[in-house]
């Protein structure tokens, strides 16, 4: 069974007021719980918004906007590969591919393993591609074999 | 007593050099040699990393890519036993560093990146000091002579921005830069942040004097934690020592300086959605008029530019307009940070003046490609950038003279590829990623990369070829006009673009085949 952490660890309306509870500061309160958490839960859209005064379609329409807020969990090993066209040139369309194939899922997904592979677009790295970010640590010139060792070595 | 340096640059450190780093320490304790290593920012020769540099009579000695496997060998060497490994001599005269022309980035690799003292000593400062002995207007005038344009990729003249918030009505004012550095391609902002924090910080604050503008935002993409984490530490090193606060260096004028973060949106790279984003909302895109420099921020007057530009700010401020100016051509003035990446077998950073050419890029510093197969083609100014190929090569990279050959400067990113790339599916990613990163906002942009994905899809396989391709063109036509904004407007760039050179990649493979 994948290693999943289910329950909202975070405390919303406490992050909230650590941001001084400016619904100007949503994006930083909404990073800082996607980091101590990994996602964001239902009932804390709700707390967010009673915290700060919004309504909750305006904190849902933020959450869902932007790519970085996870509804749910990831993996225990969570991988974020670029597709950019840099990446691309140098096969990371192949590497990708590849990796889902081998984990049985599709890009997005997350396998049996506990592996969770999102596809990302730059991550600033375009002179040495293919490059991605394996549990938050940036990687270059990945190949194949590489991300194996890498996918199995963080597992371990 | 040894100093080495190894850079803590993201990209070095995304091919070992925090591993080098180590090793070399482990080695150097098992040797009982005394080495002071110090981390450095990337000296953007990223072909080289992880590089490591040793200080000399005569100068800096670089050895590279030296991987931590190889540590061990090049501290022996330094105990006197045996050759190092990848000597590559004086870095400074290694010539794909030696004939660029460093303005913005000279400090790159030398410094310490957080150590104001290092900054100091290069140059750092200088600019801000003349700044704070200038009137507002002064400073703008500065600005505007430099000839600076928008290194973001509009390449609108600075100095009549600045003049544009100066001339506002006194309040609350903003600067903003955009370091929503989103375009495949590119990575001179995250250098920046990563490699020279003080020199974007010094930007700004000569930008809030110039405008009138006390606070200031940095928007720099999630996908850059090490330069989040850079910044965050250079303001709080410039406000110990007084250089950030409510009162500059006893000059009585005040700037703070604060770091937001984006959370995955590419279309935040566009100034409102940007500015939307900053006011914790979705990154929608505005409508203009009314500009930000009238109305931005929370309603108010917002100076905004991009990394590049910030940092151009303080040479200029430092050793004068003119200075600036007479690098470059036309009206295409100073330096550009290029950025050559993708199938390249050189890549990383070159900065020189405007006019060079794209061979002289790929070919001289890029050295071809990285496989070694044939270049086919290459995409300028990131995902909303035309494709050219070899017959374009000799284009002079200056803003007007893309604009007239259909391409364009961008932010100076340059990507290759080579004979393996199906410009077929390049133009449909072109699609599909404007699809993914639209705001959603106009019909144009929101639907319209949705179908040209879906019509280059029944292209692809063959389907209707010719008229589906009638539609493509005239999908790019409303596109372009009707989009609100570059996102919707410039997608069909790179697939007309893409159509235009290499037809043959777009017809059935029966049509292909029988040619």
């Amino acid at each position: 069974m994948p290693d999943r952490q289910d329950r909202a660890t975070a405390d919303a309306p406490t992050v909230c007021r650590l941001h001084g509870s400016d619904p100007a500061r949503l994006l930083e309160i909404l990073q800082d719980l996607q980091q101590a958490q990994g996602w964001i839960a239902e009932p804390q859209i709700q707390e967010i918004a009673s915290t700060l005064n919004l309504s909750r379609a305006e904190v849902h329409g933020v959450v869902s906007f932007y790519h970085d807020f996870r509804r749910s969990p990831a993996g225990r090993l969570l991988i974020k590969a670029c597709r950019g066209e840099a990446c691309q040139s140098m096969g990371a369309g192949d590497l990708i591919e590849g990796l889902c194939r081998k984990q049985g899922i599709a890009p997005g997904g997350t396998s049996e393993a506990g592996v969770t592979v999102e596809e990302v677009y730059c991550l600033g790295n375009c002179a040495l591609a293919p490059a991605a970010q394996v549990q938050g640590r940036l990687y270059g010139r990945l190949d194949a074999g590489r991300l194996e060792s890498l996918v199995e070595s963080s597992l371990a | 007593m040894i100093t080495l340096y190894v850079p803590c640059d993201s990209a070095a450190c995304s091919v070992g050099a925090d591993e080098t780093a180590a090793a070399i320490e482990a080695a150097a304790a098992a040797e009982g040699l005394e080495v002071r290593l110090l981390r450095n920012g990337s000296r953007g020769a990223f072909w080289l990393e992880p590089l490591v540099e040793m200080e000399s009579a005569e100068g800096r000695l670089g050895f590279g890519p030296l991987s931590a496997a190889e540590a061990p060998a090049l501290v022996a060497a330094l105990a006197g036993r045996g050759q190092p490994p990848r000597a590559l001599g004086l870095v400074e005269e290694i010539p794909w560093l030696k004939a660029q022309e460093r303005l913005t980035f000279r400090r790159m690799g030398v410094i310490r990146p957080t150590v104001l003292e290092d900054y100091e000593a290069n140059e750092g400062l200088a600019g801000l000091r003349r700044a704070l002995a200038l009137t507002p207007a002064e400073i703008c005038s500065e600005v505007l002579e430099s000839g600076l344009r928008g290194r973001g990729g509009a390449g609108f003249p600075a100095g009549i921005k600045w003049k544009t918030v100066l001339d506002q009505p006194p309040g609350q004012k903003y600067i903003a830069c955009n370091a929503d550095e989103g375009d495949s391609g590119t990575f001179a902002d995250r250098m920046v942040m990563e490699g020279d924090p003080f020199l974007l910080i010094e930007g700004m604050i000569i930008a809030g004097l110039a405008t009138g503008a006390d606070h200031g935002f940095v928007y720099i993409r999630s996908e850059y934690p090490q330069a989040i984490r850079t910044m965050s530490e250079a303001i709080a090193v410039l406000e110990a020592a007084g250089w950030l606060g409510p009162d500059i260096a006893g000059s009585g004028r005040g700037f703070t300086l604060e770091v937001r973060r984006g959370a995955g949106a590419y279309i935040c790279g566009e100034e409102s959605a940007m500015l939307n984003s900053i006011e914790g909302k979705r990154g929608t895109v505005r409508v203009k008029p009314p500009i930000p420099a009238i109305a931005g921020l929370f309603g108010r007057p917002t100076l905004i530019n991009n990394v590049l530009t910030l940092a151009a700010v303080p040479t200029i401020l430092a050793r004068g307009a003119a200075f600036y100016r007479d690098f470059g051509q036309g009206r295409s003035r100073g330096t550009q940070a290029f950025q050559l990446a993708g199938n390249v077998a050189r890549g990383g950073l070159v900065e020189t003046a405007f006019g060079v050419s794209l061979r002289e890029l790929i070919e001289d510093f890029g050295g071809g490609t990285a496989t070694g197969r044939p270049f086919r083609a290459a995409q300028l100014g990131g995902p909303l950038g035309a494709y050219v190929d070899a017959a374009m090569l000799d284009l002079a990279m200056d803003y007007e003279v893309l604009a007239e050959a259909g391409a364009m400067l961008g932010h100076g990113g340059i990507t290759v590829f080579d004979e393996s790339v199906d410009m077929a599916e390049m133009a449909r990613f072109a699609f599909e990623f404007c699809e993914i990163e639209s705001c959603g906002k106009c019909t144009p942009c929101r639907l319209g990369a949705l179908r040209g994905k879906e019509t280059l899809e029944k292209v692809i396989a063959g389907r209707e070829v010719a008229a589906n391709l009638a539609l493509v063109e005239d999908l790019g036509e409303l596109m372009r006009d009707g989009s609100l904004c570059a996102m919707g407007g410039l997608t069909p760039m790179p697939v007309l673009s893409a159509l235009r050179l290499f037809p043959q990649d777009f017809m059935p493979s029966t049509q292909a085949a029988a040619e």
